[in-house]
């Protein structure tokens, strides 16, 4: 039994179909990447999954049970947590407050909920900033704290949505070891990057989006060479130099 | 025509006049909300403020309300500029806590600064140039009431044009659109949020001289209209001003209708609960988008 | 733990000199403000757990203090029933209310739901003012009863009596505060203040532990309300569900600090005296004068420093322990932040 099963999802905006019947399936341990030119709909799809858009039609199935239309909370306490493309850190609130929210899922005490949660502050190295507020993290801290918070609702699936966008080469680099880590761990996890060459090297399996249309489901090989791919992110490079005219 | 109908197209006709009203105050609270995503809570201070400027240069230079009308909406145009320079400006990014309470400030601030400055007397202002009452198939209509709703559609009318056919108008719209893409524009996304207060109280000043002309004046006569506002620009869909105008026309009439067929007192109820059951069922509003 | 002893003592101290208070001071008007700062730090605190923790904006709380102070008014003049009997089902109404208003308010954000609460505050007003059987806009006036005994929650010589029974509140509100500070729940309503949809993400339920929030809060607020009733003797629509009423609520917390245990209470010890004084010795005046104050504190803090003046106090403190660390290489950590160390 695959460990998500995504069967006709369907997802409109008005007359917009932003997601155009997607079936996908991960299995469980997998590293997938999704990719996909702007506005393909990759956080749309992200967002139907984890309950903060009802899907138009089609269903979602987490470990076999149905979960389609299920409010965010519920899905998150089912065991998937997500990142946000636009970081949400809670910004009045400590490193380690932030941490400890997440924490609470699984921890309803405050002690265990802080011991549980400065562990993953070590494991993602944001123990030295425990004491600071949120808001004065700089992005790739507020990226990592935001993956370490839904770390610390110890899912089984990881969404995350552009976790390396804005991060220089070497915040990458320390990002995709902790995606490495995580998946020793046994965490199944679905990364969304718009620039495929960070996904490559990573993801077992890359799925590709366009235009709400899941266009390819191959390997990071096959997919870099995938005739469609390139003219989904051709077509995406010709949109760009009109938009500069 | 019998007694019960002439009463009752009475009501109904007081109620479009005053409804026109609504709309024009409802217009500059959702011109602002529009822009910026806040809610200007002192909306019905500015009000109180416009009807004492036009009641003082009534009373001190006997400058009739038809005169000192443009200089009441120049005056409170400016005042919106300023409030945005001085205050809101610096709430745009701030948590939603201070981003309420800047206003509600400015409310409680303009409420009591008026009863300190003229106690709680209330004021009229006696005969005008449009005082009087005309007779139409056997229904009164007070002048300074159609004058006034005359006024109110006229300046919705010109806002509205200002808006949609104005690169400045087109400007504002973008902003109110996305402040993001608008700045990457080209479009001064600052003086853009300026305006929209310049506007959203020059329309308050129109409406507050023309209500001058026959409702008495009290630092706390914002409150009387204010809801009445609030409630408009929900049912209207925030932001939206042909919502909000269509939406200040419908409250007019419920209320004086409620009034009439229910129980005078409780149209204020009937108002309210209008909406709490548009925001519970219909959150973007009537005509709202989202 | 220097600075643990040290703290505890200035607490000791403190209580002690809340709980003698009536003896050193007995000059009736300042006995009389003394109990009104009291009361409204207890509401600014009640406020402040829905308003400030869990960051739900409300300007209808009036609608639980007149509540509370007509249930048990209406009791007590109408069946005889002990208005401290009366206290708690006037807080058991308003829970009640809180959650009917509640469900459904909060799908609603930020100004919505502050429109809303405005709107729901107002028709309670207009529904009492006309209600005939609880005396309409004429209101309601409380029996004297005098032997100043606590069983008959009145006090017509020994005022220090009220001062003893809204004290009593407050240490309740101010213990259930504290421990809101250290329990899931408080955590979940400042996740849901800071940002709802991160909070849903965590897998709170943002609706549940709202509603939680406000049923606490309306409790409390109903319970001042009762106190009010017993306290004045007298209750009018435009006393007890007054929009003034949910303004000041909302203006104690503001200045002092939102989502704080001192802020409301500073926020009540600042405005109140301000208010009373002027009330007393400005009177038929300038009535409106210390709130024109009010507005314009109300303005800078929301500009300058949201935070309130906890926050000015916590800016000054970190200035300071900036400075000290120069020497003692501290790490400057929050009062509750220090006691993680421990555990880990
Ligand atoms: N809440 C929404 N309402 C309307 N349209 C939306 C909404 N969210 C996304 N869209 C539209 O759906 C399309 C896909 O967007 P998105 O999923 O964010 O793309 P991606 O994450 O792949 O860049 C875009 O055209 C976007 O404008
Ligand atoms: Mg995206």
């Amino acid at each position: 039994m695959p460990l998500l099963e995504i069967e006709g999802l369907t997802k409109q905006f008005g007359g917009l179909t932003a997601n155009h019947n997607i079936h996908l399936q991960v299995e469980e341990g997998e590293i997938l990447g999704l990719i996909g030119p702007n506005g393909a709909g990759k956080t749309t799809l992200f967002n139907c999954i984890t309950g903060f858009y009802p899907p138009t039609r089609g269903r979602v199935r987490f470990q076999g049970r149905d979960i389609t239309g299920w409010p965010p909370e519920r899905v998150c306490q089912a065991g998937i947590a997500r990142t946000f493309q636009i970081v949400r850190v809670l910004r009045e609130m400590t490193v380690l407050e932030n941490v400890m929210v997440g924490a609470f899922l699984r921890y309803p005490r405050v002690e265990e909920a802080r011991r549980h949660a400065l562990q993953i502050l070590e494991f993602s190295g944001l123990i030295d900033r425990r004491h600071e507020l949120a808001r004065n993290l700089t992005i790739a801290n507020k990226k990592r704290l935001e993956l370490a918070r839904a770390l610390a609702t110890k899912p089984r699936l990881l969404f995350l949505d552009e976790a390396m966008a804005g991060l220089n080469p070497s915040e990458i680099n320390d990002a995709v070891a902790m995606v490495r880590k995580l998946s020793e761990q046994g965490i199944t996890m679905i990364l969304v990057e718009h620039v495929m060459k960070v996904i490559m090297p990573l993801a077992e399996r890359v799925v590709v989006l366009d235009s709400g249309e899941l266009i390819a489901d191959d390997t990071p090989e096959n997919i870099a060479t995938n005739p469609r791919v390139i003219e989904a992110y051709l077509g995406e490079k010709y949109r760009a130099t009109r938009a500069i005219h | 025509m019998s007694p019960e109908l002439v009463l009752f197209l009475q009501t109904l006709v007081s109620g479009i006049l005053i409804g026109f009203v609504f709309s024009l105050l409802s217009v500059g609270l959702t011109l602002i909300f529009g822009v910026m995503d806040i809610v200007n809570f002192a909306h019905g201070e500015h009000l109180m403020l416009a009807m004492y400027a036009t009641f003082w240069m009534w009373t001190l230079w006997g400058i009739d309300p038809l005169f000192s009308l443009p200089v009441v909406a120049l005056l409170l145009f400016i005042l919106g500029v300023i409030t945005y320079r001085l205050l809101i400006r610096y709430v745009l990014d701030a948590p939603m806590l201070a981003q309420i309470f800047v206003t509600f400030g400015l409310m409680v601030f303009l409420r009591n600064l008026a009863q300190v400055l003229w106690s709680e007397d209330y004021r009229r202002i006696g005969d005008t140039l449009l005082s009087g009452r005309i007779e139409l198939f056997g229904i009164f209509i007070g002048r300074p009431q159609l004058f006034a709703s005359l006024g109110a559609v006229i300046t919705t009318g010109l806002l509205y044009f200002f808006l949609k056919r104005t690169r400045t108008g087109w400007a504002l719209e973008a902003t109110a659109e996305d402040k993001e893409v608008a700045g990457l524009m080209g479009i001064n996304t600052e003086r853009m949020f300026a305006l929209a207060w310049g506007l959203g109280l020059a329309s308050v000043g129109v409406a507050g001289a023309l209500l001058a002309t026959f409702n008495p004046i009290f630092p706390e006569v914002g409150t009387v209209f204010v809801l009445v506002t609030f409630v408009a620009v929900a049912l209207g869909g925030f932001g939206s001003v042909p919502g909000a105008f269509i939406a200040g026309i419908i409250i007019g009439i419920v209320q004086v209708l409620g009034g009439f067929l229910w129980e005078p007192r409780f149209k204020t109820v009937l108002i309210y609960a209008i909406y709490l059951g548009v925001v519970f069922i219909r959150p973007q509003g009537l005509l709202g988008r989202r | 733990m220097q600075r643990i002893r040290w703290q505890l003592l200035v607490l000791v101290l403190v209580v002690l000199l809340l709980l003698a208070f009536p003896f050193y001071v007995a000059q009736p008007f300042l006995q009389r403000t003394m109990i009104l700062v009291v009361m409204w730090s207890v509401l600014g605190l009640a406020w402040n757990i829905l308003g400030g923790y869990a960051g739900q904006v409300s300007f209808g709380h009036a609608i639980f203090f007149g509540l509370g102070a007509y249930t048990s008014t209406y009791l007590f003049t109408e069946w005889g029933i002990s208005p401290w009997l009366g206290m708690f089902v006037g807080a058991g109404v308003a829970v009640l209310v809180s959650i009917v208003i509640g469900w459904p308010s909060f799908r609603l954000v930020g100004h919505y739901f502050a429109i809303a609460t405005i709107a729901a505050g107002e028709i309670f007003a207009v529904i009492f003012r006309n209600w005939k059987a609880v005396g309409g806009a004429v209101g309601i006036y409380l029996p004297i009863i005098r032997g100043d005994r606590l069983i008959d929650y009145q006090f017509q010589e020994f005022k220090a009596g009220y001062y003893y029974i809204i004290l009593a509140m407050l240490a309740l509100i101010v213990l259930v505060t504290y421990r809101l500070e250290r329990t899931r729940m408080g955590y979940y309503l400042k996740a849901i203040r800071e940002d709802s949809e991160a909070a849903r993400s965590l897998g709170i339920n943002i609706t549940r532990y709202k509603l939680y929030a406000m049923m606490i809060s309306a409790a409390f607020t109903a319970i001042v309300g009762t106190f009010y009733a017993q306290f004045v003797l007298y209750i009018s629509p435009n006393t007890v569900f007054a929009l003034a009423i949910s303004i000041q609520m909302a203006l104690v917390a503001i200045l002092g600090g939102t989502g704080t245990l001192l802020g409301p209470i500073i926020g009540a010890a600042v405005l109140i005296p301000m208010a009373e004084y002027t009330r007393v010795y400005l009177a038929g005046r300038a009535g409106g004068l210390h709130l024109v104050v009010y507005g314009l504190l109300i303005m800078l803090i929301s500009v300058y420093q949201p935070a309130g003046l906890m926050g000015i106090y916590r800016e000054w403190q970190h200035k300071r322990a900036a400075r000290g660390m120069v020497n003692d290489s501290l790490p400057v950590a929050t009062a509750e932040g220090g006691a993680d160390d421990a555990v880990a």
